[in-house]
């Protein structure tokens, strides 16, 4: 009994290796694709050639301004940078909380005062409806755009578009609804929001102790070679327009967002390549691990095989024999890893709301480095007990 | 020296000519020696016969036991089986006549620890290309044969000695081979259980016709047999009938 319960024990923890490397391996691989595919849909979604351009100094002098407490950008900044020829277009934001209600229902959720234009710099595509206009803008209209999560708590089934909201309990038409487009960089949620005309907002919503100031501005340029020079007309402009003398800081701040999207495909990658690593290593233990267990056994092998070529197997029979126990035990211990590893990957998925990204790749990757090598440490002691003489394979210690 | 030797007739099963076995060891100086194990030894062995082999511990009986096995290749010398030479078969020539022509009983069983008991003994049939089931029925007639049955699905180490023996003894006889090699059967049994092995090989010999080479220390074992060698340092020193009743009586 215990000579069968030892190899059951043998067995078990031949395809644990399996199963623990394998497992290991699909669910790094599929945290880091998903970090990477997750990253990839924000950056294409954000829009390209874009700067930020905020209110306030980087730093200065170890005195740091936080960035839109001082009101130094104005929407006439904004009108003067789009005009610029490295620049297409411009997008201002006035920016805060609001309550919106329609008939019994509210929400509460973040209000963009800002441009037509901010809708081609920010990427952004309408389901259903339309952007507010130029003349919505100028005449202050009371007209609002909806995120499609802010359209979805609202309405629900309705369809938003004519119906009229009241935005902190002033009446707004709802011209159009926007596309889902998930979670920025950041991971806000991007969809939960409500767009107003620059001037409604100013005048009407979130109020201004400065008037025509704005919180901050989305800047497309052109195109992607005519970023750097984007950047220093923009400064050269602003600095102009705020009478900055020569050798004193800027009062504002640009910052090139496309250059930041690309750190941070760069930091999905080594993650990637990271976890890439963790999984390797796990399947280089797991490996290790089938190893010496098969090859603990060889004794128990080899005088295994010694006593079937006594009775009269073959190499072939014994080969045979050794080769489908392998791949038995490493199929089994494979599929079970696989199962674990989709399984643990779906689990953090709902756990901690992260995307995981399964390949039919990784998976085979997993499978098949782990089963040659546990197929290799199975066959390959055996293969050598098989050529020895039946007298020494009997006699082995 | 056996006239048999020099006039080999159709009913030798194993015929023996100048052989030799050494073992090429390295000692304390680094220099390699020759360690010859079985010098000259020539031998033949008919149809039918009982030979027990005796000799002291590191005299060659095992190894010469091996080489009439094919389990080991002889350093130099000839060895014929059934009127073939064993030195010009290939490996899976050499399985094949093992698994059709010898049986082997081992000190210490050597049964297959992972199978049952029926498994242990269909094993053969097995690498003879017989199926499964059938594999399986002829296994536990065979069981059934020695007083085992009702262990066919015992594994090795749910038995006793006496019992292991007896299931690697039927594993031996599933093939009907014609030669069954013994080394030291008994060596790990009591009397009693050593008896009944001993009585057991005696029917074989006399009912079936087998022919049976044992190895064994012991007088009273060797006693069932009718024909003794005895080897001393790699040599035969002594082949010849031995005379039953006496040494049966003297061993009593
Ligand atoms: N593989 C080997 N390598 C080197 N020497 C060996 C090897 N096998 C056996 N010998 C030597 O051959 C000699 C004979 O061994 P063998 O096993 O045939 O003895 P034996 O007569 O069966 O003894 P026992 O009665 O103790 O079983 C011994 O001296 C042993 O040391
Ligand atoms: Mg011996």
């Amino acid at each position: 009994m215990r000579a069968l319960r030892m190899n059951r024990l043998r067995t078990g923890l031949t395809m644990l290796g399996m199963i623990i490397g394998v497992a290991a391996v699909v669910l790094m691989l599929s945290i880091g694709q998903g970090a990477q595919t997750k990253i990839n849909q924000s950056i294409e979604t954000m829009g390209s050639n874009l700067f930020i351009v905020l209110p306030g100094a980087t730093s200065s002098g170890g005195l740091s301004f936080g960035s839109g407490s001082v009101k130094t950008l104005t929407i006439s900044d904004a009108r003067a940078i789009t005009e610029l020829p490295s620049v297409n277009a411009t997008g201002p934001v006035i920016s805060g909380t609001a309550q919106l209600n329609f008939s019994a229902k509210n929400w509460s959720t973040s209000i963009t005062g800002t441009t037509p234009d901010y809708f081609t710099v920010g990427n952004w595509v309408v389901e259903d409806g339309s952007i507010f206009s130029e003349s919505d803008v100028r005449s202050a209209a009371r007209v609002a755009v909806l995120g499609s999560v802010t359209a979805e708590n609202l309405f629900g089934t309705v369809n938003p578009i004519g119906k009229t909201i009241r935005i902190t309990n002033r009446p707004f038409q709802v011209v159009g609804v926007l596309a889902a487009k998930g979670q920025s960089l950041s991971g806000r949620d991007q969809d939960d929001n409500v767009f107003i005309p620059v001037t409604t907002s100013e005048r009407q919503i979130t109020g201004n102790q400065f008037p025509g100031s704005i919180r901050y501005m989305l800047v497309q340029g052109k195109s992607p070679e005519m970023m750097e020079e984007a950047e220093i007309e923009i400064t050269q402009l602003l600095r102009q327009r705020h009478r900055i003398s020569d050798g004193m800081e800027n009062d504002f701040t640009v910052r090139n967002l496309t250059a930041i999207a690309d750190v941070a495909t760069d930091t999905a990658k080594i993650l990637s390549i990271v976890l890439g690593a963790i999984a390797s290593i796990s399947l280089l233990v797991g490996g290790i691990g089938i190893m010496n267990i098969m090859l603990v056994s060889v004794t128990e092998r080899t005088r295994e095989i010694g006593i079937r070529m006594a009775i009269g197997a073959n190499r072939r029979a014994i080969l045979i024999q050794f080769l489908l126990e392998a791949i038995m035990i490493c199929f089994m211990g494979g599929m079970i890893g696989v199962i674990l590893g989709i399984g643990g990957a779906w689990a953090i998925s709902q756990a901690i709301d992260m995307l995981v990204v399964i390949t039919l790749s990784m998976v085979l990757l997993a499978f098949l480095f782990a089963s040659t090598v546990g197929i290799f440490f199975g066959f390959y002691p055996a293969r050598k007990a098989a050529s020895l003489k039946p007298v020494d394979a009997l006699r082995y210690e | 020296m056996p006239s048999s030797l020099t006039h080999p007739s159709a009913s030798t099963l194993i015929r023996i000519a100048q052989l030799h076995k050494s073992y090429r060891l390295i000692d304390a100086n680094g220099k390699t020696i020759e360690n010859a194990v079985l010098q000259n030894i020539s031998l033949s062995i008919e149809k039918g016969e009982f030979v027990a082999i005796m000799g002291h511990s590191g005299s060659g009986k095992s190894t010469l036991m091996n080489i009439l096995g094919c389990l080991d290749t002889p350093t130099n010398g000839d060895y014929w089986l059934e009127g073939q030479n064993v030195a010009t078969l290939s490996n899976d020539a050499l399985a094949r006549l093992r698994n059709r022509y010898i049986g082997f009983v081992f000190q210490g069983f050597n049964l297959l620890k992972r199978m049952t008991a029926l498994d242990n003994v269909a094993a053969p049939l097995l690498y003879a290309g017989e199926n499964r089931a059938n594999s399986r029925k002829k296994a536990l007639e065979q069981l059934r044969r020695t007083g085992l049955e009702k262990f066919a699905m015992h594994h090795p180490n749910q038995l006793s000695g006496g019992q292991q023996q007896r299931v690697a003894i039927s594993r031996a006889l599933i093939n009907q081979p014609p030669l069954i090699l013994a080394d030291e059967p008994t060596g790990n049994l009591d009397t009693q259980t050593s008896k009944e092995i001993m009585a057991l090989f005696e029917q074989l010999n006399r009912e079936q016709g087998m022919t049976i080479i044992l190895v064994t220390h012991e007088n009273d074992i060797a006693a069932y047999a009718k024909r003794l060698i005895h080897i001393k340092d790699g040599s035969i020193v002594y082949d010849g009938e031995q005379a039953l009743e006496n040494i049966r009586d003297s061993a009593v």
